[in-house]
Protein backbone atom coordinates (compact mmCIF):
# COMPACT_ATOMS: atom_id res chain seq x y z
CA UNK A 1 0.00 0.00 0.00
CA UNK A 2 1.44 3.83 -1.01
CA UNK A 3 0.00 6.94 0.31
CA UNK A 4 1.12 8.43 -2.46
CA UNK A 5 -0.62 6.33 -4.54
CA UNK A 6 -3.88 5.97 -2.75
CA UNK A 7 -4.15 10.28 -2.71
CA UNK A 8 -3.81 10.37 -5.97
CA UNK A 9 -6.45 8.02 -6.92
CA UNK A 10 -8.75 10.05 -4.65
CA UNK A 11 -7.57 12.83 -7.05
CA UNK A 12 -8.46 11.55 -9.81
CA UNK A 13 -11.60 9.84 -8.94
CA UNK A 14 -12.94 13.69 -7.46
CA UNK A 15 -11.48 14.75 -10.52
CA UNK A 16 -13.83 12.57 -12.44
CA UNK A 17 -16.52 13.55 -10.70
CA UNK A 18 -15.69 17.55 -10.84
CA UNK A 19 -16.33 16.79 -14.79
CA UNK A 20 -19.81 16.22 -14.17
CA UNK A 21 -20.99 18.64 -13.18
CA UNK A 22 -25.03 17.51 -13.16
CA UNK A 23 -24.15 14.50 -10.81
CA UNK A 24 -22.52 17.03 -8.17
CA UNK A 25 -25.43 19.20 -8.69
CA UNK A 26 -27.62 15.60 -8.15
CA UNK A 27 -25.14 13.96 -5.42
CA UNK A 28 -25.78 17.76 -3.34
CA UNK A 29 -29.38 18.98 -3.90
CA UNK A 30 -31.06 15.61 -3.83
CA UNK A 31 -31.09 14.66 -0.19
CA UNK A 32 -32.34 18.22 0.48
CA UNK A 33 -34.89 18.04 -1.49
CA UNK A 34 -36.36 14.73 -0.69
CA UNK A 35 -36.14 15.77 3.35
CA UNK A 36 -37.92 19.40 2.28
CA UNK A 37 -40.84 16.56 1.13
CA UNK A 38 -40.92 14.31 4.03
CA UNK A 39 -41.09 17.74 5.79
CA UNK A 40 -44.37 18.64 3.77
CA UNK A 41 -45.96 15.25 4.05
CA UNK A 42 -45.62 14.87 8.15
CA UNK A 43 -47.41 18.73 7.80
CA UNK A 44 -43.85 20.64 8.88
CA UNK A 45 -41.74 19.79 11.64
CA UNK A 46 -42.66 17.43 14.66
CA UNK A 47 -41.83 14.36 16.32
CA UNK A 48 -42.57 11.82 13.52
CA UNK A 49 -40.68 14.16 10.85
CA UNK A 50 -37.74 14.98 13.77
CA UNK A 51 -37.63 10.98 13.91
CA UNK A 52 -37.66 9.68 9.88
CA UNK A 53 -35.60 13.05 8.59
CA UNK A 54 -32.42 11.66 11.15
CA UNK A 55 -32.48 8.30 10.14
CA UNK A 56 -32.67 9.46 6.67
CA UNK A 57 -29.95 11.29 6.85
CA UNK A 58 -27.98 8.42 7.33
CA UNK A 59 -29.45 6.43 5.05
CA UNK A 60 -29.06 8.85 1.78
CA UNK A 61 -25.67 8.89 1.86
CA UNK A 62 -25.55 4.95 2.06
CA UNK A 63 -27.74 4.57 -0.81
CA UNK A 64 -26.30 7.26 -3.07
CA UNK A 65 -22.91 6.09 -2.63
CA UNK A 66 -23.65 2.45 -2.70
CA UNK A 67 -25.21 3.11 -6.62
CA UNK A 68 -22.52 5.89 -7.75
CA UNK A 69 -19.52 3.68 -6.61
CA UNK A 70 -21.07 0.74 -8.05
CA UNK A 71 -21.37 2.32 -11.55
CA UNK A 72 -17.74 3.80 -11.12
CA UNK A 73 -16.22 0.87 -10.66
CA UNK A 74 -17.90 -1.22 -13.50
CA UNK A 75 -16.70 0.99 -15.80
CA UNK A 76 -13.32 0.74 -14.36
CA UNK A 77 -13.43 -3.14 -15.56
CA UNK A 78 -15.70 -2.38 -18.93
CA UNK A 79 -13.14 0.22 -20.35
CA UNK A 80 -10.16 -1.69 -19.66
CA UNK A 81 -8.90 0.82 -17.09
CA UNK A 82 -9.08 -1.69 -14.45
CA UNK A 83 -6.50 -4.11 -16.33
CA UNK A 84 -4.12 -1.39 -16.83
CA UNK A 85 -4.01 -0.31 -13.51
CA UNK A 86 -3.53 -3.58 -12.39
CA UNK A 87 -0.27 -3.57 -14.45
CA UNK A 88 1.11 -0.91 -12.58
CA UNK A 89 2.70 0.02 -9.27
CA UNK A 90 -1.06 0.59 -7.51
CA UNK A 91 -1.71 -1.72 -5.10
CA UNK A 92 -5.26 -3.34 -5.13
CA UNK A 93 -6.13 -1.35 -1.25
CA UNK A 94 -4.51 1.48 -3.07
CA UNK A 95 -7.75 1.54 -5.62
CA UNK A 96 -9.94 0.80 -3.09
CA UNK A 97 -8.73 3.32 -0.09
CA UNK A 98 -8.70 5.84 -2.71
CA UNK A 99 -12.56 5.72 -3.70
CA UNK A 100 -13.07 5.02 -0.52
CA UNK A 101 -11.73 8.63 0.23
CA UNK A 102 -12.90 10.49 -2.27
CA UNK A 103 -16.44 9.01 -2.24
CA UNK A 104 -16.39 9.50 1.48
CA UNK A 105 -15.32 13.27 1.26
CA UNK A 106 -18.42 13.72 -1.35
CA UNK A 107 -20.28 12.16 1.16
CA UNK A 108 -18.68 14.90 3.65
CA UNK A 109 -20.68 17.62 1.74
CA UNK A 110 -23.27 16.32 0.79
CA UNK A 111 -23.95 15.13 4.14
CA UNK A 112 -23.03 18.53 5.65
CA UNK A 113 -25.31 20.58 2.90
CA UNK A 114 -28.49 17.96 3.95
CA UNK A 115 -27.67 18.33 7.66
CA UNK A 116 -27.95 22.19 7.45
CA UNK A 117 -30.96 22.08 5.08
CA UNK A 118 -32.46 19.63 7.59
CA UNK A 119 -31.61 21.42 10.65
CA UNK A 120 -31.84 25.18 9.77
CA UNK A 121 -34.80 25.59 6.88
CA UNK A 122 -37.18 22.48 7.86
CA UNK A 123 -36.50 22.76 11.47
CA UNK A 124 -35.58 19.13 12.59
CA UNK A 125 -34.95 19.04 16.33
CA UNK A 126 -32.69 16.63 17.86
CA UNK A 127 -31.08 16.53 21.50
CA UNK A 128 -27.73 15.70 20.71
CA UNK A 129 -24.97 18.17 17.84
CA UNK A 130 -25.28 18.21 14.34
CA UNK A 131 -21.97 17.87 13.78
CA UNK A 132 -22.56 14.14 14.95
CA UNK A 133 -25.01 13.67 12.69
CA UNK A 134 -22.67 14.86 9.85
CA UNK A 135 -20.13 12.13 11.11
CA UNK A 136 -22.52 9.28 10.98
CA UNK A 137 -23.45 10.13 7.72
CA UNK A 138 -20.07 10.10 6.58
CA UNK A 139 -19.07 6.74 7.95
CA UNK A 140 -22.36 5.32 6.73
CA UNK A 141 -21.24 6.91 3.09
CA UNK A 142 -18.10 5.10 3.17
CA UNK A 143 -20.09 1.84 3.88
CA UNK A 144 -22.13 2.39 0.93
CA UNK A 145 -18.85 2.74 -1.12
CA UNK A 146 -17.46 -0.91 0.21
CA UNK A 147 -20.00 -2.57 -0.11
CA UNK A 148 -20.59 -0.72 -3.78
CA UNK A 149 -16.94 -1.31 -4.55
CA UNK A 150 -17.40 -5.91 -3.63
CA UNK A 151 -20.48 -5.65 -5.48
CA UNK A 152 -19.77 -4.57 -8.57
CA UNK A 153 -17.42 -7.50 -8.75
CA UNK A 154 -20.50 -9.43 -9.15
CA UNK A 155 -21.95 -7.61 -11.76
CA UNK A 156 -21.13 -7.53 -15.53
CA UNK A 157 -23.22 -5.00 -17.37
CA UNK A 158 -24.98 -1.36 -15.67
CA UNK A 159 -27.97 -3.59 -15.37
CA UNK A 160 -27.12 -6.03 -13.26
CA UNK A 161 -25.24 -3.27 -11.10
CA UNK A 162 -28.62 -1.58 -10.19
CA UNK A 163 -30.14 -4.68 -9.17
CA UNK A 164 -27.97 -5.20 -6.50
CA UNK A 165 -29.82 -1.93 -5.10
CA UNK A 166 -32.74 -3.87 -4.05
CA UNK A 167 -30.54 -6.75 -3.15
CA UNK A 168 -28.41 -5.42 -0.75
CA UNK A 169 -29.66 -1.52 0.63
CA UNK A 170 -33.67 -2.71 0.70
CA UNK A 171 -33.41 -5.37 3.25
CA UNK A 172 -31.22 -3.34 5.34
CA UNK A 173 -33.66 -0.57 5.40
CA UNK A 174 -36.67 -2.22 6.21
CA UNK A 175 -35.18 -4.17 9.32
CA UNK A 176 -33.22 -1.58 10.02
CA UNK A 177 -36.08 -0.45 12.79
CA UNK A 178 -37.40 2.71 11.13
CA UNK A 179 -40.27 1.09 10.09
CA UNK A 180 -41.22 -1.77 12.94
CA UNK A 181 -39.30 -1.30 16.11
CA UNK A 182 -36.37 -4.12 15.81
CA UNK A 183 -37.73 -5.50 19.18
CA UNK A 184 -41.26 -6.21 17.69
CA UNK A 185 -39.87 -8.52 14.94
CA UNK A 186 -39.77 -11.98 15.02
CA UNK A 187 -37.02 -13.50 16.61
CA UNK A 188 -35.18 -14.37 13.14
CA UNK A 189 -35.71 -11.49 12.19
CA UNK A 190 -33.87 -8.96 14.87
CA UNK A 191 -31.59 -11.96 14.18
CA UNK A 192 -30.66 -11.11 10.87
CA UNK A 193 -31.32 -6.94 11.97
CA UNK A 194 -28.29 -7.68 14.38
CA UNK A 195 -26.06 -8.83 11.70
CA UNK A 196 -26.65 -6.34 9.30
CA UNK A 197 -24.42 -2.74 9.57
CA UNK A 198 -26.99 -0.29 8.54
CA UNK A 199 -28.91 -1.53 12.24
CA UNK A 200 -25.77 0.22 13.75
CA UNK A 201 -25.77 3.46 12.07
CA UNK A 202 -29.13 4.11 12.27
CA UNK A 203 -29.20 3.21 16.32
CA UNK A 204 -26.32 5.79 16.43
CA UNK A 205 -28.74 8.38 15.29
CA UNK A 206 -31.19 7.44 17.36
CA UNK A 207 -29.08 8.40 20.12
CA UNK A 208 -28.33 11.40 18.63
CA UNK A 209 -31.72 12.34 18.29
CA UNK A 210 -32.44 11.25 22.54
CA UNK A 211 -29.38 12.24 24.18
CA UNK A 212 -27.27 15.61 24.69
CA UNK A 213 -23.84 14.14 25.09
CA UNK A 214 -22.46 12.00 23.08
CA UNK A 215 -23.39 7.98 24.24
CA UNK A 216 -21.40 5.09 24.63
CA UNK A 217 -23.62 2.77 22.47
CA UNK A 218 -23.29 5.92 19.63
CA UNK A 219 -19.42 5.30 19.30
CA UNK A 220 -19.75 1.32 19.50
CA UNK A 221 -22.15 1.89 16.65
CA UNK A 222 -20.47 4.12 14.64
CA UNK A 223 -17.01 1.79 15.40
CA UNK A 224 -19.25 -1.07 14.28
CA UNK A 225 -20.34 0.36 11.18
CA UNK A 226 -16.71 1.38 10.57
CA UNK A 227 -15.77 -1.88 11.04
CA UNK A 228 -18.02 -3.45 8.29
CA UNK A 229 -16.69 -0.97 5.63
CA UNK A 230 -13.30 -2.11 6.22
CA UNK A 231 -14.13 -5.81 5.88
CA UNK A 232 -16.57 -4.83 3.01
CA UNK A 233 -13.02 -3.03 1.13
CA UNK A 234 -11.03 -5.89 2.37
CA UNK A 235 -14.03 -8.17 0.77
CA UNK A 236 -13.67 -6.50 -2.47
CA UNK A 237 -9.73 -6.14 -2.49
CA UNK A 238 -10.27 -10.10 -2.52
CA UNK A 239 -12.47 -9.94 -6.01
CA UNK A 240 -9.71 -7.52 -7.68
CA UNK A 241 -8.24 -10.52 -9.97
CA UNK A 242 -4.97 -8.80 -11.75
CA UNK A 243 -5.15 -12.28 -13.92
CA UNK A 244 -8.31 -12.78 -15.60
CA UNK A 245 -9.05 -15.64 -17.90
CA UNK B 1 22.01 -7.36 -26.83
CA UNK B 2 20.55 -9.26 -24.10
CA UNK B 3 17.03 -11.17 -24.05
CA UNK B 4 13.90 -8.99 -22.61
CA UNK B 5 11.06 -11.66 -23.41
CA UNK B 6 11.66 -15.00 -22.99
CA UNK B 7 7.97 -17.44 -23.77
CA UNK B 8 8.25 -21.20 -23.11
CA UNK B 9 5.27 -23.45 -24.36
CA UNK B 10 2.70 -21.17 -23.23
CA UNK B 11 -0.76 -22.55 -23.61
CA UNK B 12 -3.77 -20.64 -22.85
CA UNK B 13 -7.52 -21.31 -22.77
CA UNK B 14 -10.09 -18.78 -23.07
CA UNK B 15 -13.34 -19.40 -22.55
CA UNK B 16 -13.02 -23.31 -22.31
CA UNK B 17 -10.61 -23.23 -25.62
CA UNK B 18 -7.63 -23.94 -26.62
CA UNK B 19 -6.46 -20.03 -28.31
CA UNK B 20 -2.37 -20.39 -27.70
CA UNK B 21 -1.29 -24.13 -28.15
CA UNK B 22 2.25 -23.65 -27.16
CA UNK B 23 4.12 -20.97 -27.92
CA UNK B 24 7.72 -20.29 -27.60
CA UNK B 25 9.74 -17.57 -28.89
CA UNK B 26 12.50 -14.82 -27.23
CA UNK B 27 12.26 -11.65 -27.80
CA UNK B 28 15.98 -9.61 -27.78
CA UNK B 29 16.16 -6.07 -25.66
CA UNK B 30 16.52 -2.97 -27.62
CA UNK B 31 14.28 -3.91 -30.34
CA UNK B 32 11.38 -3.16 -31.97
CA UNK B 33 9.43 -6.35 -32.41
CA UNK B 34 6.49 -6.70 -34.78
CA UNK B 35 3.65 -9.33 -33.35
CA UNK B 36 1.01 -10.04 -36.66
CA UNK B 37 -1.52 -12.58 -37.25
CA UNK B 38 -5.17 -12.02 -38.48
CA UNK B 39 -7.68 -11.18 -36.57
CA UNK B 40 -8.65 -13.50 -33.49
CA UNK B 41 -5.17 -15.69 -33.83
CA UNK B 42 -4.31 -14.47 -30.45
CA UNK B 43 -2.09 -11.49 -30.61
CA UNK B 44 -3.83 -9.81 -27.43
CA UNK B 45 -4.31 -12.94 -24.98
CA UNK B 46 0.07 -13.61 -26.01
CA UNK B 47 0.66 -9.72 -25.32
CA UNK B 48 -1.76 -10.18 -21.93
CA UNK B 49 0.31 -13.20 -20.70
CA UNK B 50 3.55 -10.95 -21.18
CA UNK B 51 2.08 -7.91 -19.19
CA UNK B 52 0.94 -10.81 -16.55
CA UNK B 53 -2.68 -10.25 -16.50
CA UNK B 54 -4.04 -13.49 -18.23
CA UNK B 55 -4.50 -16.66 -16.85
CA UNK B 56 -2.39 -19.48 -18.13
CA UNK B 57 -2.84 -23.44 -18.99
CA UNK B 58 0.89 -24.03 -18.49
CA UNK B 59 4.28 -22.61 -19.84
CA UNK B 60 6.50 -19.74 -18.49
CA UNK B 61 6.52 -16.40 -19.38
CA UNK B 62 9.46 -14.66 -18.33
CA UNK B 63 10.14 -10.67 -18.57
CA UNK B 64 13.17 -8.43 -17.90
CA UNK B 65 14.70 -11.58 -16.13
CA UNK B 66 11.31 -12.32 -13.64
CA UNK B 67 8.13 -14.24 -14.14
CA UNK B 68 5.67 -12.08 -16.12
CA UNK B 69 3.37 -9.98 -13.96
CA UNK B 70 5.76 -9.66 -10.92
CA UNK B 71 5.31 -6.60 -8.36
CA UNK B 72 9.18 -5.66 -9.43
CA UNK B 73 8.29 -5.33 -12.98
CA UNK B 74 5.21 -2.96 -12.80
CA UNK B 75 7.32 -0.12 -13.31
CA UNK B 76 9.15 -0.99 -15.55
CA UNK B 77 6.64 -2.71 -18.43
CA UNK B 78 4.24 0.18 -20.18
CA UNK B 79 0.69 -1.18 -21.52
CA UNK B 80 -1.61 -0.02 -24.26
CA UNK B 81 -4.40 -1.77 -24.57
CA UNK B 82 -5.88 -2.58 -27.88
CA UNK B 83 -9.42 -0.50 -27.40
CA UNK B 84 -7.76 3.02 -25.46
CA UNK B 85 -8.10 2.15 -21.59
CA UNK B 86 -7.87 6.46 -20.68
CA UNK B 87 -10.62 8.01 -18.17
CA UNK B 88 -13.01 9.50 -20.86
CA UNK B 89 -14.27 11.99 -18.29
CA UNK B 90 -10.53 13.42 -17.70
CA UNK B 91 -9.18 15.43 -19.91
CA UNK B 92 -5.34 14.20 -21.63
CA UNK B 93 -3.50 16.19 -19.28
CA UNK B 94 -5.58 14.91 -15.90
CA UNK B 95 -5.35 11.22 -17.21
CA UNK B 96 -1.21 11.29 -18.52
CA UNK B 97 -1.09 13.17 -15.06
CA UNK B 98 -2.47 10.35 -12.87
CA UNK B 99 -0.14 7.58 -14.62
CA UNK B 100 2.71 9.56 -13.44
CA UNK B 101 1.59 9.50 -10.23
CA UNK B 102 1.08 6.13 -9.82
CA UNK B 103 5.18 5.83 -10.70
CA UNK B 104 5.98 8.12 -8.45
CA UNK B 105 5.99 10.40 -11.05
CA UNK B 106 5.37 14.23 -11.59
CA UNK B 107 3.70 16.37 -14.00
CA UNK B 108 6.32 17.56 -16.24
CA UNK B 109 6.94 13.48 -17.51
CA UNK B 110 3.36 13.51 -17.77
CA UNK B 111 3.87 16.79 -20.22
CA UNK B 112 6.46 15.00 -22.13
CA UNK B 113 4.85 12.00 -22.84
CA UNK B 114 2.02 14.02 -24.52
CA UNK B 115 3.84 15.84 -26.55
CA UNK B 116 5.58 12.64 -27.53
CA UNK B 117 2.22 11.50 -29.30
CA UNK B 118 1.42 14.80 -30.19
CA UNK B 119 -1.53 15.58 -28.46
CA UNK B 120 0.30 18.75 -26.67
CA UNK B 121 -2.39 21.16 -28.28
CA UNK B 122 -5.50 19.07 -27.34
CA UNK B 123 -3.91 18.41 -23.47
CA UNK B 124 -6.24 20.25 -21.98
CA UNK B 125 -9.57 18.41 -23.92
CA UNK B 126 -11.47 15.63 -22.07
CA UNK B 127 -10.41 12.50 -23.31
CA UNK B 128 -14.28 11.41 -24.28
CA UNK B 129 -14.22 14.28 -26.91
CA UNK B 130 -11.17 13.17 -28.68
CA UNK B 131 -11.21 11.33 -32.15
CA UNK B 132 -10.50 8.16 -32.15
CA UNK B 133 -7.10 8.35 -33.38
CA UNK B 134 -6.64 11.05 -30.49
CA UNK B 135 -8.18 8.65 -28.39
CA UNK B 136 -5.51 5.84 -28.66
CA UNK B 137 -2.87 8.55 -28.30
CA UNK B 138 -3.37 9.47 -25.24
CA UNK B 139 -3.64 5.52 -24.19
CA UNK B 140 -0.30 5.20 -25.60
CA UNK B 141 1.21 8.73 -23.69
CA UNK B 142 0.02 7.53 -20.38
CA UNK B 143 1.93 4.25 -21.17
CA UNK B 144 5.40 5.74 -22.53
CA UNK B 145 5.75 8.20 -19.00
CA UNK B 146 8.61 7.14 -17.00
CA UNK B 147 10.88 6.04 -19.82
CA UNK B 148 9.67 1.78 -18.87
CA UNK B 149 12.22 -0.29 -20.02
CA UNK B 150 9.42 -3.03 -21.95
CA UNK B 151 6.87 -1.11 -23.78
CA UNK B 152 3.83 -3.83 -25.17
CA UNK B 153 1.87 -1.87 -27.49
CA UNK B 154 -1.05 -3.87 -28.77
CA UNK B 155 -2.12 -1.92 -32.18
CA UNK B 156 -0.95 1.34 -31.14
CA UNK B 157 -1.20 3.01 -34.63
CA UNK B 158 -4.70 2.08 -35.68
CA UNK B 159 -6.90 5.15 -36.70
CA UNK B 160 -4.07 7.05 -37.15
CA UNK B 161 -2.81 9.07 -40.75
CA UNK B 162 0.03 7.42 -42.71
CA UNK B 163 1.83 10.70 -41.09
CA UNK B 164 1.25 9.84 -37.75
CA UNK B 165 2.22 6.25 -38.02
CA UNK B 166 5.88 7.33 -39.46
CA UNK B 167 6.12 9.85 -36.66
CA UNK B 168 4.92 6.78 -34.26
CA UNK B 169 7.25 4.44 -35.51
CA UNK B 170 10.37 6.66 -35.55
CA UNK B 171 9.86 7.28 -32.03
CA UNK B 172 9.84 3.74 -31.72
CA UNK B 173 12.64 3.26 -33.13
CA UNK B 174 14.36 6.11 -30.95
CA UNK B 175 13.20 4.06 -27.78
CA UNK B 176 14.74 0.74 -29.03
CA UNK B 177 17.89 2.76 -30.35
CA UNK B 178 17.85 4.20 -26.43
CA UNK B 179 17.71 0.39 -25.02
CA UNK B 180 13.76 0.39 -24.65
CA UNK B 181 12.64 -3.15 -25.67
CA UNK B 182 9.38 -2.51 -27.66
CA UNK B 183 6.17 -5.46 -28.73
CA UNK B 184 3.83 -4.25 -31.36
CA UNK B 185 0.63 -6.12 -32.52
CA UNK B 186 -0.94 -4.56 -35.61
CA UNK B 187 -2.37 -6.53 -38.23
CA UNK B 188 -0.79 -3.77 -41.13
CA UNK B 189 1.33 -5.63 -43.09
CA UNK B 190 2.91 -2.33 -44.42
CA UNK B 191 3.89 -1.77 -40.96
CA UNK B 192 6.16 -5.04 -40.48
CA UNK B 193 8.83 -3.92 -42.57
CA UNK B 194 9.47 -1.20 -40.04
CA UNK B 195 10.13 -3.58 -37.38
CA UNK B 196 13.46 -5.49 -36.49
CA UNK B 197 11.87 -8.63 -35.89
CA UNK B 198 8.93 -10.41 -36.74
CA UNK B 199 6.47 -13.07 -34.71
CA UNK B 200 4.16 -13.87 -37.33
CA UNK B 201 0.82 -15.60 -35.22
CA UNK B 202 -1.64 -17.67 -36.90
CA UNK B 203 -4.71 -19.35 -34.97
CA UNK B 204 -2.63 -19.48 -31.61
CA UNK B 205 0.75 -20.93 -33.36
CA UNK B 206 3.74 -18.91 -34.21
CA UNK B 207 4.46 -19.78 -37.83
CA UNK B 208 7.52 -17.26 -38.42
CA UNK B 209 10.26 -15.46 -36.01
CA UNK B 210 12.93 -13.89 -38.16
CA UNK B 211 13.65 -10.38 -38.90
CA UNK B 212 11.84 -9.01 -42.07
CA UNK B 213 14.40 -9.62 -44.15
CA UNK B 214 15.06 -13.07 -43.28
CA UNK B 215 11.28 -14.21 -43.64
CA UNK B 216 11.28 -12.43 -47.12
CA UNK B 217 14.00 -14.24 -48.40
CA UNK B 218 12.71 -17.44 -47.01
CA UNK B 219 9.60 -16.96 -48.68
CA UNK B 220 10.96 -15.83 -52.18
CA UNK B 221 9.27 -12.62 -52.43
CA UNK B 222 9.56 -9.03 -51.49
CA UNK B 223 6.10 -8.19 -50.64
CA UNK B 224 5.91 -9.55 -46.79
CA UNK B 225 2.03 -9.94 -47.26
CA UNK B 226 2.79 -12.34 -49.87
CA UNK B 227 5.87 -13.89 -47.26
CA UNK B 228 2.87 -14.63 -44.70
CA UNK B 229 0.56 -16.35 -47.14
CA UNK B 230 3.36 -18.15 -48.56
CA UNK B 231 4.02 -19.76 -44.89
CA UNK B 232 0.30 -20.20 -44.32
CA UNK B 233 0.41 -22.36 -47.24
CA UNK B 234 3.34 -23.88 -46.18
CA UNK B 235 2.06 -25.12 -42.60
CA UNK B 236 -0.99 -26.39 -44.64
CA UNK B 237 0.48 -28.24 -46.87
CA UNK B 238 2.99 -30.04 -43.48
CA UNK B 239 -0.09 -30.86 -41.66
CA UNK B 240 -2.22 -31.61 -44.70
N1 LIG C 1 -12.64 -12.95 -23.00
C1 LIG C 1 -12.62 -13.98 -23.85
N2 LIG C 1 -13.31 -15.10 -23.59
C2 LIG C 1 -13.29 -16.14 -24.44
N3 LIG C 1 -12.61 -16.16 -25.58
C3 LIG C 1 -11.90 -15.08 -25.92
C4 LIG C 1 -11.87 -13.93 -25.07
N4 LIG C 1 -11.10 -13.01 -25.65
C5 LIG C 1 -10.67 -13.55 -26.80
N5 LIG C 1 -11.14 -14.79 -26.97
C6 LIG C 1 -10.86 -15.69 -28.11
O1 LIG C 1 -9.47 -15.94 -28.12
C7 LIG C 1 -8.98 -15.96 -29.46
C8 LIG C 1 -7.80 -15.01 -29.59
O2 LIG C 1 -8.25 -13.70 -29.34
P1 LIG C 1 -7.28 -12.44 -29.36
O3 LIG C 1 -8.04 -11.32 -28.79
O4 LIG C 1 -6.02 -12.82 -28.70
O5 LIG C 1 -7.07 -12.22 -30.91
P2 LIG C 1 -6.28 -11.05 -31.68
O6 LIG C 1 -5.23 -11.72 -32.49
O7 LIG C 1 -5.84 -10.03 -30.71
O8 LIG C 1 -7.39 -10.48 -32.64
P3 LIG C 1 -7.62 -8.96 -33.15
O9 LIG C 1 -6.61 -8.71 -34.22
O10 LIG C 1 -8.99 -9.00 -33.72
O11 LIG C 1 -7.47 -8.08 -31.98
C9 LIG C 1 -10.15 -15.61 -30.34
O12 LIG C 1 -10.62 -16.78 -30.92
C10 LIG C 1 -11.17 -15.02 -29.41
O13 LIG C 1 -12.47 -15.32 -29.84
MG1 LIG D 1 -6.29 -8.09 -30.39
Amino acid sequence: MSLGITFATAGRVLRQLRHDRRTVALLIVVPALLLALLYFMYDGAGGTFDRIALVMLGVFPFVIMFLVTSIAMLRERTTGTLERLLTTPLGKIDLLFGYGLAFGLAAAVQGTVATGAAYWLLGLQTSGNAGLVVLIAVVNAVLGVALGLFCSAFARTEFQAVQFLPVVVVPQLLLCGLFVPREQMAGWLEGISNALPLTYAVEALVQVGRSAEATTTMWRDLAIVAGAAVVALVLAAATLRRRTP
Amino acid sequence: MGTAIEVRDLVVERGRREVLHGITCTIPSGSVTGLLGPSGSGKTTLIRAVVGVQIVKSGEVTVLGRPAGSAPLRSQVGYVTQAPSVYADLSVRENARYFAALLGLGAAEADRAIADVGLADARGQLVGNLSGGQRSRASLACAMIGEPKLLVLDEPTVGQDPVLRADLWARFHELADAGTTLLVSSHVMDEAGRCDRLLLIREGRLIGDDTPAAIRTAAGTDDLEEAFLRLIREREQVTA
